[in-house]
């Protein structure tokens, strides 16, 4: 006898009692705490921390845990944490020239004021699996040095001086919230920034990736590309003063391209900017190139379809949490779209059988 | 400064609010009461209820006539926050009829963005289920109400999808009327 | 945090919810924009609709929750526990007994009453995307009331196919202005949008857009004089349990031998027809 899909209820719950056993796995192995995963799985907890648009590594590191690792499912829970949250303001701009230095890079000169600082870098390790490391080794403490006592100008800034490179249009007073207005096209530079901060970097990279293959080519440089502390203040009007109330890790890459000018504009260089939440070196590279290849109508470039140039086609398709949420739906019953589709095929087929009958 | 109160617990009295709001701009003509609160002079309760219930400090409001008054101003600026404007920028307004002048000086949405037109609450007004014959959408036949000015609102109602919707407000009571709501003389 | 805001949104969200209803109201049809959160469900299960009712719920509220017009499919059950848990509503099954009913993908065949809200999860609602993916250019189109690309194509469907090869997401036209998308509902179901007694709202929380269907708006499916709308379903069917003929049937595989059977959609209106031979019988 047929039971019209009963027992909806009992199934949620006895699913969720698997996630929860699934989840906490072999219990003769010891439960994993967040701050094991923060400070040992730091960089998945600071890509949650990017894609979610929530600074905080603790919950990063609980939303990771929950998730059972899944990065993007992380992501959503520290999403839907996030909108839960009233929103204060805005802060001031953060002077990424101040930062606190871990890791600089560029790869348009070979020493700048501030030197060339490699960082905790995975970039020059032999990708051997290091087999050691399966025994919990102890690690002795890396080499310091002396921190740099004075801000690191940013390398473009030379170029800056000497007039070759296009200055950047400051935007308006007012902050655009792409959480709080619905995005329209086109968008203002500053918002497609902020979508792309929080864009997913699987995506970007691609993105940027087809750009470098002559999708909307554009050649570019890493012109720097940083890692380190940055403090965050804000204005309060109700105290009418600065106050300073974090401080926070980003990774900013400011890439160079090439501009061939205009007829109005002589030739230059122009940038691309990436600015991501904690050490996400591979997203800020990605996003400076998405930036710049999003800019091409602004420059007079060719647009020739290249998905990277397209702003809608960008900005409406980078969100993981909007692009699984909606894949994902079609797991969902579909039983009434499914039986109208079935009836109208057999419709056609009974019509078309007729007619050929007929003939 | 005497401040009346607002919502004793918002959430649930603006949700309350926003329902009869929601019945009445969905049934045009349809007078509708709300909870009494307290409201300064000489804003009437449902005015003050509805602006408790959608104003804040997204949205400009502008406050017209004897509505503009200090006690009026101070309970925006506590209760809202909504910054005061002129009808030029403003999201929803505030006055009696005459006060609010020509319906042209507010938004009224672009043909892309018809949403992006003004709210007018028309306070203290005569609420009667008499008057102009009004048809269109939530309406099931056709429907009277008791209007201010039928020329300036049917020239309103004739641009549609643009164009401003009105709220009216008399004591307790509510009225609604949406621009697609066809005009029909007295 | 142990206590959630009523019906979960904080107020200053549902203020901005509230308001882009009201505009939705008073332009029928149009899809208004608004600024859509993240909701604890996926984007593309229902945030859309979930926002639309919370923005709307009261606590003297009786909720129900559909999804394929069953009330025990998974997913409804997960927004109804919702609900539930952080608006403190009543729930039902019963469309009659329901002030607020959210669907996905059916219209209750119980006729809807005045006072009563039908809220639709809606996963795509530009009705001209599948024509043209561009928001800028379907924008113009709207607003430039320049729909002949629609038109074309359900003529070319009436040219390669014999008839307009839609079963579903049928586009309508309200009150001879907007062309909508009425959510993936099959078509069967379009006609109960006309002249409704009750208020329908549309929300897409992915697409950040709310759009409505005031009380007794008229809605006409597309179709052309020489080919009309027709509101089709299982051809000569009735439901295997309540042996209605007049609701909509999903068709059931019941052996391996390619055994099959048609029961109601609804579960509802299905139950209640067997709950009154019952009580016939007896």
């Amino acid at each position: 006898m047929y039971v019209a899909v009963k027992g909806g209820e009992r199934a949620i719950e006895n699913a969720h009692a698997w996630l929860d056993d699934a989840r906490r796995g072999d219990r003769d192995v010891p439960d994993l705490g967040l701050a094991q995963i923060r400070e040992q799985l730091a960089l998945a907890v600071d890509r949650v921390m990017a894609e979610g648009s929530l600074y905080d590594p603790d919950l990063a590191a609980l939303a990771l845990k929950q998730a059972r690792g899944d990065v993007i499912e992380a992501v959503f829970l520290t999403r839907a944490f996030r909108t839960t949250l009233p929103r204060f303001g805005a802060s001031l701009p953060v002077d990424t020239g101040a930062m606190q230095i871990l890791r600089r890079i560029s790869a348009t000169y070979k020493d700048a004021p501030g030197g060339q600082v490699l960082g905790p870098t995975f970039d020059y390790t032999h990708r051997l699996l290091d087999f050691d490391l399966a025994q919990a080794p102890e690690v002795a403490p890396a080499p310091e040095i002396e921190a740099r006592p004075a801000d690191t100008p940013h390398i473009l800034s030379h170029l800056d001086a000497e007039g070759l490179m296009q200055g950047e249009t400051p935007g308006g007073s007012e902050v655009p919230d792409l959480t709080r207005t619905p995005l329209e096209f086109p968008a203002e530079r500053a918002l497609r920034l902020q979508a792309l901060a929080r864009g997913d970097e699987g995506f970007l990279l691609s993105l940027a990736y087809s750009t470098q293959r002559g999708y909307g080519r554009n050649h570019a440089f890493v012109g720097e590309l940083r890692i380190g502390h940055v403090r965050v203040s804000a204005h309060l009007p109700e105290l009418g003063f600065e106050i300073e109330f974090a401080e926070i890790e980003l990774t900013e890459c400011e890439s160079v391209n090439q501009f061939q000018g205009s007829k109005t504009e002589p030739a230059q260089f122009t940038r691309g900017y990436g600015l991501v939440f904690g050490q996400s070196e591979r997203k800020a590279i990605s996003m400076a190139l998405v930036d710049r290849a999003l800019r091409a109508r602004e420059l007079g470039e060719d647009m020739d379809g290249a998905p990277a140039q397209d702003e809608e086609f960008v900005l409406s398709h980078c969100d993981n949490i909007q692009s699984s949420g909606f894949l994902e739906h079609i797991k969902l019953p579909h039983y009434v779209d499914f039986q109208a589709e079935l009836e109208l095929i057999r419709k056609m087929r009974r019509d078309a059988a007729a007619r050929q009958a007929a003939e | 400064m005497q401040l009346t109160q607002g919502f004793a617990d918002p959430a649930i009295e603006a949700a309350r609010v926003f329902r009869i709001v929601l019945d009445a701009m969905s049934h045009p003509a349809r007078i509708v009461t709300l909870p009494e609160i307290d409201a300064p002079a000489p804003c009437s309760p449902a005015a003050a209820a509805v602006l408790l219930t959608l104003v804040d400090g997204t949205t400009p409001l502008h406050l017209a006539g004897a509505h503009d008054c200090e006690a009026m101003r101070d309970w925006v600026r506590f209760h809202l926050g909504a910054p005061l404007v002129g009808p030029q920028d403003a999201a929803f307004a505030l006055g009696i009829w005459d006060a609010l002048g020509p319906l042209s000086a507010y938004p009224q949405g672009s043909a892309e963005y018809p949403d992006r037109a003004a709210t007018l609450i028309v306070d203290d007004m005569a609420l009667r289920s008499k008057g102009a014959r009004l048809t269109g959408p939530g309406i099931a036949h056709e429907a009277f109400l008791s209007l201010p000015d039928v020329a300036a609102l049917q020239v309103n109602a004739a641009q549609f999808p643009r164009g401003v919707d009105f709220l009216f407000a008399s004591g307790a009571q509510l009225a609604a009327l949406p621009r697609s709501t066809q005009i029909g003389g007295a | 945090m142990t206590e959630y805001n009523f019906a979960y949104l904080d107020e200053a969200t549902k203020r901005m919810l509230r308001r882009a209803i009201l505009k939705a109201v008073a332009i029928p049809g149009y899809q208004v924009p608004f600024s859509s959160r993240e909701m604890p469900m996926p984007y593309g299960w229902g945030t859309g609709g979930v926002q639309v009712t919370a923005a709307c719920l009261v606590p003297e509220d009786t909720l129900k929750v559909i999804d394929q017009g069953a009330d025990d499919t998974t997913n409804a059950v997960s927004i109804r526990k919702f609900f539930a848990r952080v608006a403190h509503v009543a729930t039902t099954e019963a469309t009659a007994e329901a002030s607020v009913i959210q669907t996905r993908h059916r219209i209750p065949e119980r006729p809807l009453t005045d006072g009563q809200i039908l809220v639709f999860q809606v996963p795509i609602p530009e009705p001209l995307r599948f024509l043209e993916p561009r928001e800028t250019e379907t924008r113009t189109m709207h607003a430039l009331e320049d729909y002949g690309l629609m038109q074309v194509r359900l003529y070319e469907d009436i040219a390669r196919h014999g008839e307009i090869a839609r079963a579903y997401a049928y586009p309508v036209r309200v009150e001879g202005r907007y062309i909508m998308d009425p959510s993936p509902i099959p078509k069967f179901d379009n006609p109960k949008l006309d002249n409704s007694p009750a208020l329908q709202l549309f929300g897409a929380g992915r697409e950040s857009r709310i759009y409505a269907l005031p009380p007794h708006t008229r809605v006409e499916s597309l179709d052309f004089e020489d080919y009309p709308f027709t509101a089709s379903k299982a051809a000569g069917q009735r439901c295997a349990i309540c042996g209605a003929e007049d609701s909509y049937l999903d068709e059931v595989i019941t052996d391996d031998a390619g055994g099959r059977m048609f029961v109601c959609s609804d579960t509802d209106y299905c139950a209640t027809r067997v709950a009154a031979q019952a009580e016939d019988a007896a």
